[in-house]
């Protein structure tokens, strides 16, 4: 497949990917603080609470609005730019992402208008219920689209069919509870409630600083950095555990997310570190120019044991017999012999030998594992790009504690009664809402890169999956995407903004 | 039916009732729509398959010539 069209091809899946999820997270976030606010005007009876719910119901809505179906030109993308890729993934997507359309999005749809139309028009707990189903419809709708992706990272609960160059889904519940896709759900939703938590801090600090509507702002500033808190906690779970499992199915990302090259027993992890650029798997150059390292850590977190091994980028592309782990060049072999057993039984089909056509299947199905590997022409090709996907990694953890660290201290002087006084902790819980969305950006460049070069893991490489389509095509409707999004983003920040300085009712 | 009409009630006076900004992120969610179906979809994004072939026996084929070696 020509070079280009693959760049161009991933480029704009890319944006429009990293725009939606723009629109996303506010969503899944907001609407549980909302959910929060409103339950405790449902059960203090305080009118404020009503005010306060109201106020972020309207910028959930506004988000809501402009965020709606961006998604589904990715859908469409699949179709154009994927074909090959929307073919071989058969019924595991389908069989998701139709659930998500049936169920979370009519969820969703349904309580959205009792929830704006019904505040004078059905009873408190009805609307209060109709609340907590938008949030949960939400999240509902992240959850299939998140288990097609956690699929994509680690391939289970599905067999090949030759025939039909498809796979066909064998157990459902096998996809669903893929641990990839769990720990993939619970780490990109809780993501999504930091950054709500984020953006109602930093709305409210805005009042504080303009001396504007300071209960409501306090009293949200509270509901944003407990909900904010409790995230963060979960977040560190729920990324502790992904690591954990990326480090069985998922090597070479772990490998290139720490920037390990030697396999180390004990492995420590990189706290803070500058990559040498001129490194690479096949010479002895230093890996880092500086790092700051905790020891035993990395080896702890991937395979819960101070002294275990972790293997590097060298021992996964060159293998290392001692810990036994097979080089890319064998898995090659082992993927090109599938790949021609598909071909020989097709052509033994068509033939109508069907012995032979039977030998050449059980070749393709003892190899299949590994298909993927064979359509590389060099061992190094299946290494990730490895700084981007280090230092997006680094940010992104970085950013984490930083959050932390504003939540408490946010709500420590809410408490003491000073945050007024602290100015610059509201100018910086203002300038974090961004951050925020950096921090989820960095963490869908880890997941996406780091996994790179796969479409589908050790199965299908991002090479193979494109359609034959011109790239100057895939380059124009790349610059369409763009300009279409930035429009929505700016009515959306245009109309947003608007709101917010005209405040609560 | 009465369950209905109600329902058909809320939603009509809902949408009759709303202010401007609802309206205005109605009418952004319409054009919205409009350009990805009518436009995008419709001349930017065919199904390259279901376009060039008119059977699954034929997509099947074609995707294994695509993706296996001979």
């Amino acid at each position: 497949m020509e070079e280009a069209l693959v760049d161009w091809s991933r480029a704009q899946f890319a944006l429009t990917a990293m725009y939606h999820w723009l629109f996303v997270p506010l969503t899944l976030g907001l609407s549980f603080i909302m959910a929060i606010m409103e339950t405790i005007y449902v059960r203090t009876g305080n009118l404020k609470w009503k005010k306060t719910t109201q106020f972020w119901m309207t910028l959930f809505g506004i988000n809501f609005a402009i965020g709606v179906a961006t998604g589904i030109i990715l859908e469409f993308e699949f179709g154009t730019n994927w074909s090959n890729y929307s073919w071989f993934v058969g019924d595991i997507f389908g069989a998701p992402l139709a659930i998500e359309g049936i169920m979370a999005f009519f969820l969703e749809s349904a309580f959205l208008a009792v929830m704006f139309f019904g505040w004078e028009k059905v009873s408190k707990k009805f609307h209060l219920t109709a609340t907590w189903l938008v949030a949960l419809g939400s999240n509902l709708s992240a959850l299939w689209i998140l288990v097609a992706n956690g699929w994509m990272q680690n391939p289970v609960g599905m067999h090949f069919n030759p025939n039909t160059a498809r796979n066909e889904m064998g157990d459902l519940w096998d996809v669903l509870f893929n641990t990839t896709a769990v720990d993939k759900f619970l780490h990109t939703v809780s993501s999504g409630y930091v950054i709500g938590s984020l953006f109602v801090i930093g709305i409210s600090s805005w009042y504080l600083l303009k001396s504007r509507h300071i209960s409501f702002a306090r009293r949200s500033m509270m509901v944003g950095a407990v909900f904010g808190i409790i995230s963060s906690l979960f977040i560190v779970i729920t990324g502790d555990s992904s690591g954990h499992h990326v480090a069985k199915t998922q090597r070479m990302k772990l490998a290139a997310m720490e920037g390990l090259y030697e396999g180390q027993e004990g492995a420590d992890l990189v706290a803070i570190g500058v990559l040498n650029p001129d490194k690479t798997v096949n010479n002895d150059e230093e890996a880092f120019h500086f790092r700051i390292s905790i020891p035993r850590l990395l080896a702890l977190l991937a395979e819960r044991d101070m002294d275990a091994f972790v293997p590097g980028m060298k021992d996964l592309v060159h293998g290392n017999k001692q810990y036994n782990i097979p080089s890319t060049h064998e898995k090659m072999q082992q993927g090109d012999k599938a790949l021609k057993a598909l071909n020989q039984y097709n052509q033994a089909k068509k033939a109508g030998k069907d012995s032979l056509a039977a030998a050449h299947i059980e070749t393709f199905q003892n190899n299949y594992p590994l298909m993927g590997y064979g359509y590389f022409e060099q061992p190094e090709e299946t290494v990730p790009p490895v700084g981007l996907t280090f230092y997006s990694f680094h940010f992104m953890v970085i950013l984490g504690f930083y959050f932390v660290l504003l939540f408490l201290l946010v709500i420590w002087s809410n408490m003491n009664d000073t945050i007024r006084d602290k100015r610059w902790l509201l100018r910086a819980a203002l300038y974090t809402i961004p951050l925020g969305y950096l921090a989820s950006m960095l963490g869908w460049v880890v997941s996406e890169v780091g996994r790179q070069p796969w479409t589908i893991q050790d199965l299908l490489p991002v090479k193979v999956s494109t359609s034959h389509l011109s790239a100057a095509n895939v380059e124009l409707t790349f610059w369409l995407f763009a300009a279409i999004f930035t429009i929505l983003l700016i009515a959306e920040i245009s109309i947003m903004v608007r709101q917010i300085k005209i405040g609560p009712k | 039916m009465h369950i209905i009409k109600r329902i058909w009630r809320f939603y009509y006076e809902g949408f009759r009732n709303m202010g401007p900004l609802g309206r205005k992120l109605w009418l952004i969610v319409l054009i919205k729509l409009f350009i990805m179906f009518a436009i995008l979809r419709l001349f930017f994004f065919p199904d390259v398959l279901q376009e060039q072939f008119s059977s699954d026996k034929e997509r099947s084929e074609h995707v294994i010539n695509e993706i296996s070696k001979p």
